[in-house]
């Protein structure tokens, strides 16, 4: 494998060249800062090179989509930062983004175009599924004895409805797939949506990763997979609660797509 | 006219007037919330209210409850055509008036009706069992007091007395018939009572069988008034209000939060994002967001508390639930239920004492608009409850008659925040880090140093 650096151009960069990529990847304060989701970025951007597709970032230019502060119900954040973004994205003509957050996802898709801001969204499971279709990128068989579980973000499964995507790209690695209990329509919520990421839990009897993270353990899969990075630390936190966090890890799936590459 | 039909009369119209008031009462509470202007297809509400409310599809999700649930509602859908010939009868005098006219089409209803309702009865059966007997969790959270639990028995019993007096009604008059009594019209061979009636009433005079059959009709019809005048109350006024809440359920993406042009367009003229003529918002009167009370929130939103059958599918798959935190999306819905008839009540006691204090000099007369008791939904529910939701929206799907209890939770967390400038402290610095920093967190990196060790 060659350890060349990959190089990603910012929409200015590409602007400066004259050139429109194919496609913005939009990759959310989470998967910019969290040192946890800044891996889950750089897995996803060393498929698109090696998928041959261009794309751009915005780079410094982008802020927070305002999910968080809508949620929690501070509409005048949400209207600043979401008016600054659709300000940034027609001024690059943007007609494409991708992103690897279904939060970000969802705001830009469903709230933006009242806001002003039209764009044909997609996740980054749809995707790496139809780059994986299309024989963009090959994967080589997975270890088939790898024992895996996948936990459904609420804000790409039941909120938009894609339980599908993700599952095909497991399927196409062949590994030994198991669903929780509670999956798709009724997968159960990481806990932290709605901004409850930034606050700590209201009194109860548990945080509800936990209760998750004790689900997804009872599959006994060696692997746990999730699609949003919000919900990657909410289960690596309730792993590290139970002290599992050296015999099960949790990927995002485009991190277990670099794993069993085969470019 | 005999006396009976003197006291039908009586009680058809006591009935009518009585529901035609409760039900206009109804309309009137919905009507207090803020218009909502109703978007996307017929076509496409026809189609929901077709599949969720008549189809139950929504129950399915567990089959055997929702085969006994429909059992249930579909004897109850189809004994009310019978209705038409009780309410001919019980006014002339007459006698299944019905019967010879239309022959075998009749044999054919009432036998529906007689096989739907042993069906009915075992479900009730298993239903009360359920519900008493069996410890099932969903039944038996905080806001499940008193009477929630008394009106979700009362009606299973009320549905017992109605399915006697169906049998007692039938079976005795299949003997009656057997007997040729005089007036006794031939129904044809009736699916249950032609077996039940015979083994049952076969060995009595035939003056005990004139009386248990005026019994079973008697039963019957006041089981059915009594029913059309307890619906308003309970939580079964879903059998009617399913139909208008699964068509005016809003067909947005589910992950959209209503946009706000006020704030919006606020937020623009600051950015200088407006031509100068656009800047229209008035900031004299500093002007209240989100909902404090039901007056704030929307009809639909309204229509949907009205419409609860507090079957707690909702709470049963909240996870602030299943944690242990206070919240329950059912007692959300509850509540705003609750608030409204408050409301209801007050406005209709005419009672000056609720007219807004700085208006009291004014106006003498207590209306909707003038209306200030000093409460509001947040006398019901805690922020405690509010800030325990992951919007991970569990509870709009679990949801068999398409009620949103996650709308009204954001729309009081905006007055909250927007309007009390009140919230968990938490979340203070997430703002102020959004507004400075475009970042929930703060930040001193750039926002793409994650670049910089990228390889191939
Ligand atoms: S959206 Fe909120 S209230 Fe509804 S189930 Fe999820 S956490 Fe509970
Ligand atoms: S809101 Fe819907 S799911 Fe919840 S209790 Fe009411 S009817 Fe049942």
């Amino acid at each position: 494998m060659s350890e060349k650096k990959l190089k990603v151009l910012t929409m200015a960069e590409w602007a400066e060249e004259g050139k429109t990529p194919e496609i913005l990847f939009w990759v959310g304060c989470a998967g910019s800062f969290d040192s946890r989701a800044q891996k889950i970025t750089q897995s996803f951007c060393k498929i698109l090179y090696h998928a041959g597709i261009e794309f751009g970032i915005l780079g410094t230019e982008e802020s927070c989509t305002g999910d968080p502060a809508r949620r929690a119900g501070n509409e005048f954040v949400f209207q600043m930062l979401a008016l600054q973004n659709i300000e940034t994205l027609n001024a690059y003509q943007i007609e494409k983004i991708v992103t690897a957050c279904p939060h970000c996802f969802n705001t830009i898709k469903n709230e933006y175009p009242a806001l002003g801001g039209n764009y044909e969204v997609i996740h980054h499971t749809q995707l790496l599924r139809d780059l994986i279709e299309a024989g963009k990128i090959k994967v080589t068989e997975g270890n088939a004895a790898t024992k895996l579980t996948y936990h459904d973000s609420c804000y790409m499964g039941r909120v938009n409805g894609e339980y599908e995507a993700p599952r095909q790209v497991i399927d196409s690695l062949k590994m030994d797939f198991k669903e929780m209990k509670r999956s798709r329509k009724n997968g159960l919520c990481c806990g932290a949506g709605g901004a409850q990421m930034f606050k700590e839990d209201e009194p109860g009897d548990k945080r509800v990763n936990i209760e998750r993270i004790e689900e997804a353990l009872g599959t006994d899969s060696e692997v746990i997979l999730a699609n949003c990075p919000f919900c990657i630390t909410m289960l690596s936190d309730g792993l590290k609660a139970k002290d599992k966090q050296d015999d099960v890890m949790v990927y995002d799936l485009s991190e277990l797509i670099v794993q069993n590459n085969s470019w | 006219m005999e006396i009976a039909q003197i006291a039908f009369i009586i009680l058809l119209l006591i009935t009518f007037f009585w529901s035609y008031k409760k039900y206009s009462e109804l309309v009137r509470a919905i009507f207090l919330a803020r218009p909502v202007e109703i978007k996307g297809p017929v076509s496409a509400r026809l189609r929901n209210m077709f599949l969720v409310a008549f189809g139950q599809k929504k129950m399915f999700k567990r089959f055997l409850p929702a085969l006994f649930h429909l059992f249930i509602y579909v004897a109850f859908l189809i004994t009310q055509i019978k209705l038409i010939e009780i309410i001919i009868d019980g006014i002339s005098g007459s006698h299944r008036i019905l019967a010879e006219p239309l022959g075998g089409l009749y044999t054919f209803v009432v036998s529906s009706i007689e096989v739907l309702s042993v069906l009915a009865f075992v479900a009730t059966v298993i239903f009360l069992w359920r519900r008493n007997l069996l410890k099932l969790p969903r039944f038996k959270t905080a806001e499940m007091t008193t009477w929630p639990r008394l009106d979700a028995n009362i009606i299973l019993w009320a549905e017992m007395v109605l399915i006697f007096g169906i049998f007692a009604y039938n079976g005795a008059d299949t003997v009656l018939q057997s007997r040729d009594f005089p007036g006794y019209p031939d129904t044809g061979n009736l699916a249950v009572s032609s077996w039940f009636g015979p083994t049952l009433f076969g060995g009595m005079e035939t003056s005990s069988l004139l009386m248990w059959e005026r019994l079973g009709w008697w039963v019957h019809i006041l089981a059915v008034f009594g029913f059309i005048v307890y619906l308003p109350y309970s939580k079964h006024l879903h059998i009617f209000f399913a139909f208008p809440n699964t068509y005016f359920a809003k067909l947005k993406p589910r992950g959209e939060m209503e946009n706000m042009p006020e704030i919006m367009n606020e937020v623009k003229s600051m950015m200088g994002l407006t031509q100068e003529e656009e800047q229209s918002v008035d900031m004299e009167e500093i002007p209240e967001f989100g909902s404090k009370d039901i007056f704030d929130l929307d009809r639909i939103n309204l229509l949907g508390a009205y419409s609860c059958t507090e079957c707690g599918r909702c709470t049963a798959v909240c996870p602030a639930h299943i944690t242990g935190k206070k919240l329950s999306p059912r007692k959300i819905v509850m509540d705003i239920r609750d608030r409204a008839e408050e409301v209801v009540a007050k406005l209709k006691s005419g009672n000056p004492e609720y007219i807004r204090e700085d208006l009291r000099d004014k106006e003498k007369k207590l209306t909707a608009k003038n209306f200030d008791d000093g409460k509001s939904l947040f006398d019901y529910i805690s922020p405690e409850e509010l800030h325990a939701c992951t919007t991970c929206n569990a509870c709009v799907e679990a949801c068999p008659v398409m009620i949103d209890p996650l709308e009204p939770i954001l729309k009081m967390r905006r007055y909250e925040i927007l309007t009390q400038s009140a919230g968990p402290s938490d979340w203070m610095p997430m703002f102020t880090s959004l507004e400075n920093n475009g970042s929930p967190w703060q930040m001193s990196e750039a926002r793409d140093a994650w670049k910089e060790d990228l390889e191939e």
